[in-house]
């Protein structure tokens, strides 16, 4: 598990995911974001990608202006990439398979009459 | 798991099509060519927003103007996503935006030839988009995840890329005479740097069969390069323009169109830095970034001096409190 | 040639609808030459869509205008103008187009202020000159919401939402120059000095802007100078940035006298129009 504490996002970490380790300045580059746009009233937002900016106003205007330009969204988040934890892949036996067998959860587990109506 | 078994659980994806993602296990190969694909195609769509960017201010019609410019602001975007996407697999911009500016990094020869007139729109939009989609809808499947979903993003808005060159071309060969001779100039000075946009043949290109084993491509630059001028042939006939290529012919046996030698010595050449424009182009941009710096830092410093400025007064704030 | 009168009121409409199409059009293709060689790839982007909004507003406006030329007389209508190119096609009894009034009037027929048509220099300069003319805009088009002409008010009001934008993104990079480094704060600094003595224009009456307040078609300009002169002020305050003092006020592009600049971008946004004249693009 300690992977999850120690490496976080697809982004940012340049050790975990493997880049060259070259001594490169990024001090003066601006930060990464994640886009995260809502389409339409009533769906969820959904990532659409991602963008630099300098800080977060800028992000959501730069996100609108890039990920928006034909009308793809009515409502827009971003996150500083750096603060998005993520599970890590080698734990995917350990986090998802044991829900392979839970099939109860789903409800066409259940066998019922045809004629029973909205149910 | 050992690193063999991490091997194979990777073969074991691309061999299913199970798409790579950022912070799975790969071969270092396959990260490096990811990294330098994609990392081109991003410069690519950078750069060529040079040559067809000297019209927007001479476009003939504000239609025209207003297409043009968002067709060139839409490179910008297709650029940004593709460095997010290599920004996935461990390196920054700031450090590709490097590699291109010291020459280490390549971008599409293409944009190394001069937009000499109006046509060169239609030409470029018609043959050089429509060569680029040609190589990038088989991405939109390709086995890396964020490579994939940034091209699906990319061929969606591109497709109105061609549409919009073709549109011009066609108004043009339907036009006087001077506007016929100006569209048949532009597909002879375009046809053949078009065609060697699908890269060497499959016989020279060293990097072929292992992106084609990890299926980050799709099909052979060959393959892609015979489609392209299947379909364009036909095109050019449709509006009365002659594809420069006196060897150009039908070929029953084969139900594809032969096509004459291709000039490697130029292609060859336009890569390593003798190209038209090679100089320009890197030099614009070398200018652009170089002039920018100064808006950056201080875009930087602001947001630093804003975040201390709203800490202090949080902090005054749970202190009276 | 008989002279024959001309009813003045839509005369004046005339020249108001162009002196607001020609600053739009002006200030976009300023703007569009940015495209390809901002300073950073998110912006480069956000600056080209605002040149197309400021394009698409021209357009709007140069196709109002060019129904109100086409509803001459056509004796009248070959006196509107100063420009050859234009008037050999209106003189030949053509009805003329959006495209008519942006590629074939000569630098004399174009009634924007001289700020737009300042050259983008740098970023500071560029940011500078959209800053005045957004805040200018803003209250412009605000106004102009209410105005009598139905059209008029219907294309204030669709442009409105985008100028809300582009006075927003203006004057976020004011603060962020200003009240960034040393070099960023010196730099805008030095534009907006540069560029102050531009915008006494922008409130200087027209007799087109007077028929046309009288009218209720119109905006009242002191009373939007003021509210400039308010947006202004908190806004520099905000960037640690000092308002500019210089007294003397350049002015006459909104009376068809313009700077040197006019004339190379009209050279190179027209040409096409002039050297293939007559055709379809």
């Amino acid at each position: 598990m300690k992977n999850i504490f120690h490496r976080y996002g697809d982004y940012g970490d340049r050790e975990a995911a493997g880049g060259e380790n070259t001594h490169h300045d990024t001090s003066n580059e601006w930060p990464l974001w994640e886009v995260f746009i809502r389409s339409k009233a009533g769906l969820d937002h959904k990532h659409a990608g991602s963008l630099h900016a300098a800080d977060a106003a800028m992000a959501i205007e730069n996100a609108r202006d890039v990920y928006t330009r034909r009308m793809e969204g009515v409502s827009i988040w971003v996150v500083e990439s750096k603060y998005v934890h993520a599970s890590d892949p080698a734990d995917a036996e350990m986090l998802y398979e044991p829900a392979n067998d839970k099939i109860y959860r789903h409800p066409t587990f259940y066998n019922l009459p045809d004629e029973l109506k909205h149910m | 798991m050992t690193t063999k078994s991490f091997q194979e659980h990777f073969d074991n994806q691309i061999e299913n099509e199970v798409s790579i993602e950022p912070r799975d296990w790969m071969p270092d190969d396959y990260r490096k060519t990811l990294i330098r694909q994609i990392s081109q195609h991003a410069h690519s769509e950078i750069v060529g927003m040079l040559p067809e960017g000297n019209w927007i201010t001479r476009a003939p019609s504000l239609r025209r103007k207003c297409v043009l410019l968002a067709k060139v602001q839409d490179e910008g975007g297709h650029g940004l996503y593709l460095y997010s996407a290599a920004e996935t697999l461990g390196i920054s911009r700031d450090e590709m935006i490097e590699q291109l500016h010291s020459g280490k990094a390549k971008y599409s020869s293409i944009f190394n030839y001069p937009t000499i007139t109006w046509a060169d729109m239609g030409a470029i939009g018609w043959l050089v988009d429509g060569a680029a989609i040609m190589n990038q809808v088989p991405l939109c499947r390709t086995s890396y995840g964020p490579y994939a979903r940034a091209m699906v993003r990319v061929c969606k808005e591109e497709s109105f890329h061609q549409r919009q060159g073709y549109e011009i071309m066609m108004t043009l060969a339907n036009g006087t005479e001077v506007q016929k001779k100006m569209a048949q100039d532009a597909l002879n000075r375009w046809w053949w740097p078009s065609i060697m946009m699908f890269g060497p043949s499959d016989a020279d290109s060293p990097h072929t069969a292992q992106s084609m084993k990890w299926r980050i491509k799709r099909f052979s630059n060959d393959e892609l390069r015979q489609k392209f001028i299947d379909v364009t042939v036909e095109q050019a006939k449709l509006i009365g323009l002659t594809v420069p290529d006196p060897n150009l012919k039908w070929n029953e046996e084969t139900g594809h169109f032969d096509f004459g030698e291709i000039n490697w010595d130029e292609f060859w050449n336009v890569v390593k830095g003798n190209g038209p424009c090679n100089k320009e182009r890197l030099q614009a941009r070398q200018k652009a970034w170089n002039e920018g710096a100064w808006v950056r830092e201080a875009a930087i410093a602001h947001a630093q001096k804003s975040k201390l400025k709203a800490a202090k007064n949080n902090k005054q704030k749970s202190e009276t409190a | 040639m008989a002279t024959v009168q001309i009813d003045n009121t839509t005369f004046q409409l005339l020249h108001f609808t162009l002196q607001w199409a020609d600053n739009a059009l002006i200030n976009g293709h300023r703007l569009s030459e940015w495209c390809g060689h901002g300073p950073v790839l998110e912006q480069d982007i956000a600056l080209s869509n605002i040149a197309l909004d400021h394009i698409g507003q021209a357009r709007s406006l140069y196709q109002y205008a060019a129904s109100i030329c086409n509803n001459f007389d056509s004796e009248i209508r070959q006196q509107l103008f100063a420009s050859t190119a234009l008037n050999q096609k209106i003189s030949k009894g053509e009805l003329i187009d959006e495209d008519d009034l942006a590629y074939l009037r000569d630098a004399w027929d174009f009634r924007n202020t001289l700020l737009v048509e300042q050259p983008n220099s740098d970023w500071a300069f560029t940011v500078a000159r959209s800053f005045y003319f957004d805040t200018f805009n803003f209250f412009w088009l605000s106004s102009l919401q209410s105005s009598s002409d139905s059209v008029i008010a219907a294309i204030a009001e669709k442009s409105l939402k985008e100028v809300n934008y582009h006075l927003r993104w203006s004057s976020e990079w004011i603060i962020r120059l200003g009240d960034g480094t040393m070099e960023s704060h010196q730099r805008i600094q030095d534009a907006l000095n540069d560029r102050w003595s531009f915008t006494g224009e922008l409130f200087q009456p027209t007799e087109a802007d007077i028929a046309m307040l009288s009218m209720g078609v119109g905006v009242d300009l002191s009373r939007i100078k003021q509210q400039w002169l308010d947006r202004i002020h908190a806004v520099l305050n905000e960037a640690t940035l000092i308002m500019p003092t210089s007294v003397w006020m350049q002015e006459g592009g909104k009376q068809t006298r313009h700077s040197e600049h006019l004339g190379y971008l009209l050279a190179e946004m027209q040409f096409m129009q002039r050297a293939y004249p007559n055709m379809q693009w």
